[in-house]
């Protein structure tokens, strides 16, 4: 073997050509983020003058303005978050073990319903859906999101955890079942704990989905007090247009949260992301 | 599935011997069964409820509305058949939507698709499955972010006087290129498009890096024995296995693309002159701007049209799988 092998010559020039390529592609991606975040540490003025430099002092004043801005659609964000990560977790759980572990009439009639639901967009209900919310008087309140997160969200993360509880082995229940345990206790003792890495990774989905979303609560919130992070950010915009330097920390702030989230939980993310498009 | 009931029947009552004759098909009919079955709904009915309700209903509704047009003064409802549909036919800027929802789907299939399997393929050649991981993980960040912040981040970057863009452009000397990105018709809805392939790549690169650390290694081992040499190597393995996760991806790229509402809404709001509309936004300019719930609806109908068909090649692609049953 006295040719160069393909892998050295991979390995030894071109690693270094790809570590170029990566570098760049990383830079491109990083540096409007890095932008973002430092020009809410700058002054107003040089954000226009020297929008490329570094800030001149650092100063948290912006951030601090920002933060008692954006602090109620903070909350806002962060209740509907947490409520309907719990409602969408729970009832497609639930959904998951009637499909998988239980004597159900007409199973492949309801899996196909509840994950029919998967295909439809939130676009195309969005019309009946105003009238809908408000002959129900859930129009411009938090459980209007609450709900509609939930509902356009079990079907996905029912789809994740029924795919997790059909290889989980049937062993464990038939035992338990034997020694009189009812279906119920059969959930929580038995699938339940086994489950916990597809629920983990459908808590985080739900909760960057939940973070995110934009056009329900545009729609369907109007009152400061009820609406989320990613419509403040628009409101305060075209109130607070020209005050750039405050918008920057503002979004800065808004994005912080589910980027460490993400940073934490790499791992589950990583699982639900690839089992949601397909093993 | 079949096997899965037979053997909670049979456990349920408690190991009875099962008749190989009598037909199974019948048996959940005997009352001490039905009971149990009826009851075993209780797992779904929450689900059921919330999701037809919420989901399935409205979007039937939606063809109810989508033939009524509503007086805006008197609340009154009037049937009118078709007309919304026609009015699509001959508006014109549906079918500038249109054709700015294909150039996003295309774009982002050739981008956030082929781009990014490109660039997986790339990472997962680094030797250092530390570096691997880093890079992935620095790739999707974008994706985690709110695409509210990243189209107003974006919105800002394509400002003439505070923007980078066009300082960038400056300093690579490339002046006679800059020019107000978001407010030309005939560059905005390419400015979005760009903003979206930053914000999205680092996701199908992700998959893509897991899809290619599925390949056996082996196979690589023996093209290399064979002499064959990376590309050789990217063209005749990396990229056949790796075909169903490129489908997959295509489809829900362009699902995507026919529901893109956000960035236009928040970077130019269809904007200059509805050169950037895209079907979601003209859908809310009509409904929620000009009270035209009726139009609306019929433009909901067109973006349920696209999704259904990009839905039933997704299952016509994972039938093998059988995601349903």
């Amino acid at each position: 073997m006295n040719m160069i092998s393909p892998r050295s010559f991979w390995g030894g020039m071109s690693q270094a050509f790809l570590w170029a390529l990566l570098l760049a592609v990383g830079v491109v991606v990083i540096y409007p983020l890095l932008w973002m975040a430092l020009g809410g540490f700058k002054s107003n003025s040089q954000i226009f003058e020297q929008p490329f430099a570094l800030p001149e002092q650092w100063s948290f004043a912006n951030y601090l303005s920002a933060w008692r801005g954006v602090q109620g659609y903070m909350f806002s964000s962060l209740l509907i978050t947490v409520v309907s990560t719990v409602t969408t977790v729970f009832i497609s759980a639930w959904a998951a073990f009637g499909l998988t572990r239980t004597p159900m009439p007409a199973k492949p009639l309801v899996t196909a319903i509840v994950l029919g639901g998967m295909m439809l967009s939130p676009t195309v209900a969005l019309v009946p859906l105003v009238r809908m919310l408000q002959s129900l008087d859930l129009y411009d309140t938090h459980w209007a999101l609450i709900i509609l997160y939930t509902a356009f969200r079990v079907p996905f993360t029912t789809f994740l955890i029924r795919a997790y509880m059909l290889d989980l082995p049937r062993d464990l229940d038939e035992a338990a079942m034997m020694d009189g345990a009812n279906p119920g206790q059969i959930f929580r003792r038995i699938i339940l704990p086994l489950c916990r890495p597809i629920i983990m990774s459908c808590i985080v989905l739900h909760i960057l989905f939940a973070w995110n979303e934009y056009l329900f609560a545009m729609i369907f919130t109007n009152n400061p007090a009820v609406q989320t992070l990613p419509v403040g950010l628009t409101s305060m915009m075209s109130k607070q247009g020209t005050d750039f330097a405050q918008v920057f920390a503002a979004m800065t702030i808004s994005a912080l949260p589910i980027v460490i989230i993400f940073f934490l939980t790499q791992r589950y993310f990583i699982r639900g992301l690839t089992e949601g498009i397909g093993k | 599935m079949a096997a899965t009931s037979q053997i909670m029947q049979n456990g349920s009552v408690a190991g009875a011997a099962v008749h190989p004759l009598s037909p199974r098909r019948r048996r959940w009919l005997e009352p001490h069964r039905l009971l149990g079955h009826v009851l075993a709904l209780r797992w779904i009915a929450l689900a059921l409820i919330i999701v037809g309700w919420f989901v399935y209903y409205p979007i039937i509704d939606n063809f109810f509305v989508s033939t009524t047009n509503q007086d805006i003064f008197t609340g009154e409802v009037m049937h009118v058949g078709l007309e919304n549909y026609r009015r699509l036919a001959d508006d014109r800027v549906v079918l500038t939507a249109l054709w700015n929802n294909t150039a996003y789907a295309l774009l982002s299939i050739l981008f956030q698709v082929f781009g990014a399997f490109c660039l997986a393929a790339i990472v997962e050649a680094l030797r250092s499955a530390r570096w691997r991981n880093f890079w992935r993980a620095v790739y999707f960040v974008p994706s985690a972010i709110s695409t509210t912040v990243t189209g107003l981040l974006f919105y800002f970057i394509y400002q003439p006087n505070i923007g980078i863009l066009d300082g960038l452009l400056t300093g690579l000397g490339l002046e006679q290129w800059s020019r107000v990105w978001l407010g030309d018709p005939s560059t905005a809805i390419y400015a979005i498009i760009a903003m979206s392939q930053w914000q999205g790549f680092g996701y199908s690169t992700l998959l893509f890096t897991i899809a290619i650390q599925k390949i056996p290694q082996e196979l690589y081992d023996a093209a290399r024995m064979d002499g064959a040499g990376p590309l050789r190597q990217l063209w005749n393995i990396t990229f056949p296995l790796t075909r169903e996760m490129t489908g997959m991806m295509i489809i829900v790229t362009i699902t995507g693309a026919f529901q893109v509402f956000n960035e236009v809404m928040v970077m130019t709001g269809g904007g200059p002159n509805n050169s950037s509309q895209v079907l979601g936004t003209w859908l809310y300019q009509q409904g929620f701007i000009q009270n035209d719930m009726g139009y609306a609806a019929a433009i909901a109908s067109v973006v349920f049209a696209v999704t259904m068909l990009a839905a039933s090649a997704q299952l016509w692609l994972t039938r093998r799988r059988r995601v349903l049953v």
